[in-house]
Formats: structure tokens, C-alpha cells, sequence
């Protein structure tokens, strides 16, 4: 077995892989932002001792997470077209499932950061005459922000490598980009080998950077 | 057509005395095997290198490092496609292989890095009078981690270890990459033949929780069974 290694070079970056790449990258970023503040009312309203609010929240979230990935995926490749009512693409489709379904990863973390800080934050709070709405502005989520933020970021890391499973409804990301160019050009295992170096180089590289900045956090606290 | 000759359709023969039912059996059976599987291969390797992880020798820590950077970084896809394609043309060897064992090994060896982190965590939790503790009673190094270190330290390990086994559930459904007739392959094809994908995803995403929520339970009641008196969860 011996690779041709004439298969690397500019033409599969710029014809096959840089469409797919950005595409990742946006739908990273899109479901991570989406993901986050979603998150963050899905643990408000976990914590906000609201029975029905807690209810819908906590089946939100246990919900999507008991069932994998891949079935979420399908599912709302079935139910968004339903719902808008106009057929919608399957990249379309992935940034509205990334969106709501990492908003469920990323609520546990928040509930957790907010659990981490001490009820004395949230009485002195209180003591100065903080509404509710401004406390958990100022005092609690600012801090809990801050605590979570390797978590957060590590959890974005793994959203990034779950973007890979847009591959069941053939929506064109990074991985099919490879793909694509290893079926074209008939070197699929040149290509699925550049596929595994790539994802490891950006998500090893940013997993070193998340630990600097758990040391450096960690450091002040 | 009522709601009740609806789900009837899911009787039907497909053709080949195989009806629809008989079908998401089996393939509910492939995932809790790809996932049992796995799930034992995980546990070894990873217990090992999470073991190595925290033992003084410099070459074994950055094997096991190496190891774990190496699994953790690539996504699950990849790496099924990884031991389905790649390996089996570098060593056609592996051609003879089932695929059913290759999918098994690129999921326990994902999982493999997971659960070494637990462990390597768990070991550090423990005060490091345990350690010496160990060699003051004249134990070896091995000794120390076979006797005191490891029945501790698995046991703290317990609940996150719990919450890998349901990720594993969750996780063997990439093992439709392979084609591989499991729960989300047979979601997507009987869904497409029986045009019914609401009624399918719901039969498949039911039997996903309801396995995840088996694994749960077991979790837990070993966690019940081994406890120690006095640590994480065994004040009892």
C-alpha cells in the first residue's frame, strides 16, 4: 500500500475541502453562540424555581440528551421543513439542529456554574437592592461565565467534531469535503487520512490553548 | 387509514419472512452488541493507560498522553472510517476482519480515552498518603495500584464512568457509517421504505432512551453494591 501523496496539494484545498471547512467552521460558531445563550435561559429557568418553567427546561434538556446525535440530526432534517413549511437544505437544517441541540449540553454547564456560586453572592445581591433580572446580570452569570469558560470552550471543541455526523442527512462540511475529493479523484483513503490529520491538528491546538487558559484562570481564582 | 392499521404496517413482511419488527429487533441487537463490546474493550485500555498516566516513569506518561490526545482529537466518524477503510488497505490483514469487530475497536478505543481520564482523575483524587501508605507496608509499586489504588479509585470513578456507558449507547449509532444494520441505519432505510420517518425515528429514538436509561440503572445499582463506607455516595 503506498499513498499518493500528489493527492495533497492546492487544487483539493480550493475545489473540494475550503467550501466544507468554512462550513464547519460557521456552523461551530453559529451553534456554540445560539447554543450558549439559549443554554443560558434553558438554566435560568431550571433554577428559577417555577415549576412549569423548570419542567419544560428539564425535559428540553434530558430529552435531547438521551437520544444520540445522529437521531437528532434526522429528526429535524424531517421536522424543520415541516414546521417552516418550505423545504429547507441540509445545511440549513444542521445550524438549527447544532443550535438547539448543544443549547442542552451547554445548560448543564451553565446550571453547574451557576450552582458553583456561593449563596452569599446571590443574598449581598439582594441586600443592595438588585432585582432578580439585574443580580443574575451583574453578579451571578458574569462569574459563572467565568468559571465555565474552559468547560465552555472544551464543549465547543467536541461540537466541533459532532459537526462531522451532518454527514447522515449529506450535508457538505468539512469531512464530506474530503470525501467528495477521495471519490473524484479515486484516493479515498488518502482522503479520509487528511480528514483524521486536520480535525486532529485544530482540535489538538485548541485543546492545548482551552488548558493555558484553565492555568490562567485558575491562577486568579 | 386509523392510527391502528398505521402501526400494523410495521407487521408486514418485507418480502423475505422479515417483517419490520423483526428488523428493529435485530438491529436494537447490533447496537447493544457494538455497544457491550465496546464498552469492554474501553474499560480494559482504558483503565490501563489511565493507570499509566500517573505513574512516575516519563515514557509510559507520554505514551498514554500520546494515547489519549491521539483518540480524543479525532471525531468518532473519522475514526470509524479510519479502521472500516484506511487500516484495511494498509494492512489487508484486517480484510478478513468483520466489520463488526473493526467498528468495535474504532468505538472502544474513542471511548477507550474518555474513560482514561476518568480513571486518571479518580487515581489523582486520592490523598497521596495512599501511595505511601502502600510502600510503607512493603508493597511494590504494582502492588500499590493492584491493592489500594485501583479498588479505590474505580470506585470514585463509578459515576462518570456511568454517564460514558450511556454515551456509548448514544455513540454506536456512527457505527451506520460502516453499514452496519443497527438502530440509526435501520431508521434511516425503513423509514424511507415505509415512508413513515415520524413513526420510525419515534420506535428508534424510544428504544435509544430506554437502553441508555437500562445502562443507567445498572450503573447504578453497582455503584450501590461496592460502595465504601464514607466516600462519594457511600455514607451508608
Amino acid at each position: 500500500m503506498n499513498l499518493d501523496l500528489s493527492f495533497y496539494n492546492w487544487e483539493l484545498i480550493s475545489n473540494f475541502v475550503q467550501k466544507g471547512f468554512f462550513f464547519s467552521i460557521q456552523l461551530t460558531l453559529v451553534a456554540m453562540i445560539g447554543g450558549i445563550v439559549l443554554g443560558t435561559l434553558l438554566a435560568m429557568m431550571r433554577l428559577s424555581g417555577i415549576k412549569p418553567l423548570e419542567w419544560i427546561a428539564t425535559i428540553y434538556v434530558n430529552g435531547l440528551r438521551s437520544i444520540p446525535l445522529v437521531m437528532v440530526i434526522l429528526w429535524f432534517f424531517l421536522l424543520v421543513p415541516f414546521v417552516l413549511g418550505r423545504p429547507v437544505g441540509a445545511e440549513a437544517s444542521a445550524f438549527i439542529t447544532f443550535t438547539l441541540f448543544e443549547a442542552a449540553y451547554y445548560s448543564e454547564i451553565m446550571r453547574a456554574g451557576i450552582q458553583s456560586i456561593p449563596r452569599g453572592q446571590v443574598f449581598a445581591g439582594q441586600a443592595i437592592g438588585l432585582s432578580y433580572g439585574q443580580n443574575m446580570r451583574f453578579v451571578i452569570l458574569p462569574q459563572a461565565f467565568r468559571n465555565m469558560l474552559p468547560v465552555l470552550l472544551t464543549q465547543t471543541i467536541i461540537l466541533f467534531q459532532d459537526t462531522s455526523l451532518v454527514y447522515v442527512i449529506g450535508a457538505y462540511d468539512l469531512f464530506k469535503g474530503f470525501e467528495t475529493a477521495g471519490k473524484n479523484l479515486g484516493r479515498p483513503i488518502e482522503a479520509y487520512l487528511a480528514a483524521a490529520v486536520v480535525y486532529f491538528v485544530i482540535c489538538f491546538a485548541l485543546s492545548q490553548l482551552v488548558k493555558r487558559l484553565q492555568k490562567k484562570i485558575a491562577i486568579v481564582r | 387509514m386509523d392510527l391502528q392499521s398505521k402501526w400494523q404496517i410495521f407487521m408486514q413482511d418485507r418480502g423475505d419472512g422479515v417483517t419490520y419488527v423483526d428488523w428493529v429487533l435485530s438491529a436494537w441487537g447490533w447496537t447493544l452488541s457494538i455497544a457491550a463490546c465496546a464498552w469492554v474493550l474501553a474499560l480494559l485500555v482504558g483503565f490501563l493507560i489511565g493507570t499509566l498516566r500517573t505513574v512516575p516513569s516519563k515514557p509510559l506518561q507520554w505514551f498514554s498522553n500520546a494515547w489519549v490526545e491521539l483518540f480524543r482529537n479525532i471525531p468518532l466518524l473519522v475514526q470509524i472510517f479510519l479502521w472500516y477503510q484506511v487500516l484495511p488497505s494498509m494492512f489487508p490483514a484486517l480484510q478478513q476482519v468483520p466489520v463488526f469487530a473493526l467498528v468495535v475497536l474504532a468505538l472502544g478505543l474513542f471511548t477507550s480515552a474518555r474513560v482514561a481520564e476518568q480513571v486518571r482523575a479518580g487515581i489523582q483524587s486520592l490523598p497521596r498518603g495512599q501511595f505511601m501508605a502502600g510502600s510503607a507496608i512493603g508493597l511494590t509499586r504494582p502492588q500499590t495500584y493492584r491493592y489500594v489504588i485501583l479498588p479505590m479509585a474505580s470506585r470514585i470513578v463509578l459515576p462518570p464512568l456511568t454517564s460514558e456507558a450511556m454515551n456509548i449507547i448514544k455513540n454506536s449509532s456512527v457505527a451506520f457509517a460502516a453499514g452496519i444494520a443497527e438502530l440509526a441505519l435501520y431508521a434511516q432505510q425503513a423509514g424511507v421504505e415505509l415512508s413513515m420517518e415520524v413513526e420510525v425515528y419515534l420506535v428508534v429514538s424510544v428504544l435509544y432512551a430506554v437502553s441508555a436509561f437500562g445502562v443507567n440503572r445498572a450503573m447504578a445499582f453497582i455503584e450501590a453494591r461496592v460502595r465504601v463506607p464514607g466516600y462519594v455516595g457511600g455514607s451508608k
